[in-house]
């Protein structure tokens, strides 16, 4: 184990009655990259990302976070060590106003969030702070709106945005940009190419000219276990992630190229 | 960054009209709860103000966080019960019995919640109901509870030892003033810093543990201060009507509370108390007319056309409709 890898799995393994969805993954983040997993429909990425935060509790395997096991760790722990999710539906909290949806990611360490005789006007103090972070979205004109009534694409904004406030070590990203047009891909990649600064990310992505744009690393799962391992350059030309990638995505990885 | 900050004080100001229109719309209510016993029946009033906290009670847990408690019941009983024996046996004054009341169900429901609060939708409100029915036996068995009997001739005794609540006008209005702190201690725990993280659970629990959220105990404390509330309806009642009976136990009791809370509107501050005044006057009428024995059929039926048709209930349908007409 080393220092330079924030966040390791060994013989990550979660089966599902009896179907094994995630099989024996090997992962090693390094500090401060860009690290991509990718994979067909089906391939298990979704499943790993519940296990490293443990929204779901694995069969077999360790992570370390920092060289330290988290492996007794609830999920909220978790984020709180600084290691901090996103779900590959949009999830924010449609009926709250954007600002409010920051606003809660940043009012944890008031330390006053179980104080249910104070007035709710003692979080503004946190305004300007989610003012900003929505600024860096380019949501700062949406603060008072109803989250729900937001464009999907502004939505995953406002979620990188809550992500953010929480000033993460390391970001888990479930396909930012899927379900997007073209000119809000563009825009999300260059937010998170700017979110990345001084933090590491594992993202989970389907477009590919996005994982070249961004990733420095990359991690094929299929069926559950890792494929091929490297940069862009190297995993796309493996010919079995080409062969995986057949049918459901081949277009793509040419598409890519 | 100035059009947001002109944008976000256009914003206030709108946010403080409706304030404005609120507390406008809260002191006619109070100006008419404070002559209403010259013109309607106290009891009658005091029943529909116990119930009213009983149905808020129930909402914070159902509106703000999500939680649909098929027990509530136990809370409302134990807390009569206990007032109810305190006062029979012991001479002290009833706020000290009503305090003691709502002891009791804040321990109990802290007992259910940690039981239940780990599951999800049905799996919750069926263990909510396990435990209430496990309370609803006990109640019958044990000795201090008057067994089929309940607790009768309860004294309702002087308050803090000065007022005598045998006064029914007297009673009437300690009465409302409990009924006002439970429903601002309401609208505050909504309004505050820990409703805003029950208000991110209830829409997204994921992600609000994502954010680092232990969610299961925010959802343990709403369901310890609603129990809290719902026992302090009960103990009140107890005193109002020198009784407490096993059918505040019964699971009837969990649904009626539901009803009145769905009629009014869930997750509305108001909702429950329009809903609670709504289905005792119904009830009211209804069993001294010739339908009495059609009560709960006609309830019933109120019921399914609520769910079917206007599910955001009394209030919350007129919320959408000024939405749409006035917005
Ligand atoms: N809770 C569950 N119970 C049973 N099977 C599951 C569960 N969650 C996932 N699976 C199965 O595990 C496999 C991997 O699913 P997962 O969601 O991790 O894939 P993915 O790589 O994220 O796919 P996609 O690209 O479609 O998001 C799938 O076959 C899925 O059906
Ligand atoms: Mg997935």
């Amino acid at each position: 184990m080393s220092q330079e890898f924030v966040l390791e799995a060994r013989g990550l393994t979660k089966e599902f009655r009896g179907f094994t969805a995630v099989d024996s993954v090997d992962l090693q983040v390094k500090e401060g990259t860009i690290h991509a997993l990718i994979g067909p429909n089906g391939a298990g990425k979704t499943t790993v990302f519940n296990l490293l935060t443990k929204y779901l509790t694995p069969t077999r395997g360790d992570i370390r976070y920092r060289d330290k096991s988290i492996n007794a760790m609830s999920s909220n722990e978790i984020a709180r060590l600084g290691m901090v999710r996103s779900f590959q539906i949009s999830a924010v909290f449609p009926h709250m106003t954007v600002l409010e949806n920051v606003r809660v990611a940043l009012q944890r360490p008031l330390g006053n969030s179980f104080h249910f005789w104070k007035h709710e006007r003692v979080l503004n103090k946190l305004n300007d702070r989610a003012l900003e972070l929505l600024d860096s979205v380019g949501l700062a004109d949406y603060a008072d709106i109803t989250t729900v009534e937001l464009p999907y694409g502004r939505k995953r904004a406002l979620e990188l945005a809550t992500t953010l406030a929480l000033e993460p070590t390391v970001m888990l990203l479930d396909e930012p940009t899927q379900g997007m047009g073209h000119e809000d891909v563009d825009r999300v990649v260059e937010l998170i190419r700017e979110a990345a600064k001084g933090r590491t990310v594992l993202m989970v992505e389907h477009n590919l000219s996005v994982v070249s744009k961004l990733c420095d690393k990359i991690t094929v799962l299929a069926r559950g276990a890792v494929l091929a391992e490297g940069d862009y350059a190297t995993v796309s030309q493996d010919p079995r992630v080409r062969e995986a990638y057949m049918g459901s995505d081949d277009t793509q990885v040419e598409g890519a190229h | 960054m100035a059009t947001t900050d002109t944008k976000i004080s256009a914003a206030q100001l709108a946010k403080q009209a409706e304030n404005r229109r609120r507390n406008i719309f809260y002191l006619v209510l109070l100006a008419l709860a404070l002559v209403a016993p010259f013109v309607a029946y106290p009891v009658f009033l005091m029943k529909i103000l116990c119930f009213a906290l009983f149905a808020c009670a129930f909402n914070l847990l159902l509106g703000y966080a999500g939680l649909l408690s098929f027990g509530h019941a136990a809370f409302l009983a134990t807390g009569g019960y206990m007032t109810g024996f305190l006062l029979s046996t012991y001479s002290i004054t009833p706020e000290i019995g009503i305090i003691t009341g709502t002891l009791a169900s804040t321990v109990l429901g802290t007992f259910f919640g940690i039981l239940s609060i780990r599951r999800q939708g049905i799996y919750f409100a069926m263990i909510t109901l396990a435990l209430a029915q496990m309370v609803f036996f006990m109640y019958l068995q044990a000795d201090f509870t008057g067994g089929e009997d309940g607790l009768q001739g309860v004294p309702r005794g002087n308050l803090f030892g000065i007022f005598d609540l045998s006064n029914n006008l007297t009673m009437y209005y300690f009465v409302l003033a409990v009924f006002i702190f439970g429903f601002l201690l309401i609208q505050r725990t909504v309004h505050s810093p820990f409703g805003q993280v029950l208000k991110a659970i209830r829409e997204n629990e994921p992600r609000a543990i994502s954010l680092g959220y232990n969610t299961d105990v925010y959802k343990l404390v709403a369901f310890v201060i609603s129990a809290a509330i719902a026992g302090l309806a009960g103990s009140t009642k107890t005193v109002v009507f020198q009784l407490a009976s096993l059918g505040d136990a019964h699971w009837h009791m969990s649904g009626e509370v539901i009803l009145m809370t769905l009629v009014g509107g869930v997750g509305t501050l108001f909702g429950p108390v329009l809903g609670a005044g709504f289905v005792l006057t119904l009830e009211h009428q209804l069993s001294q007319s010739f339908l009495g024995d059609w009560v709960d059929v006609i309830l019933g039926v109120i019921f399914v056309v609520c769910v079917l048709t206007f599910r955001a209930g009394i209030v919350g349908e007129v919320q959408k409709f000024m939405k749409k007409n006035f917005n």
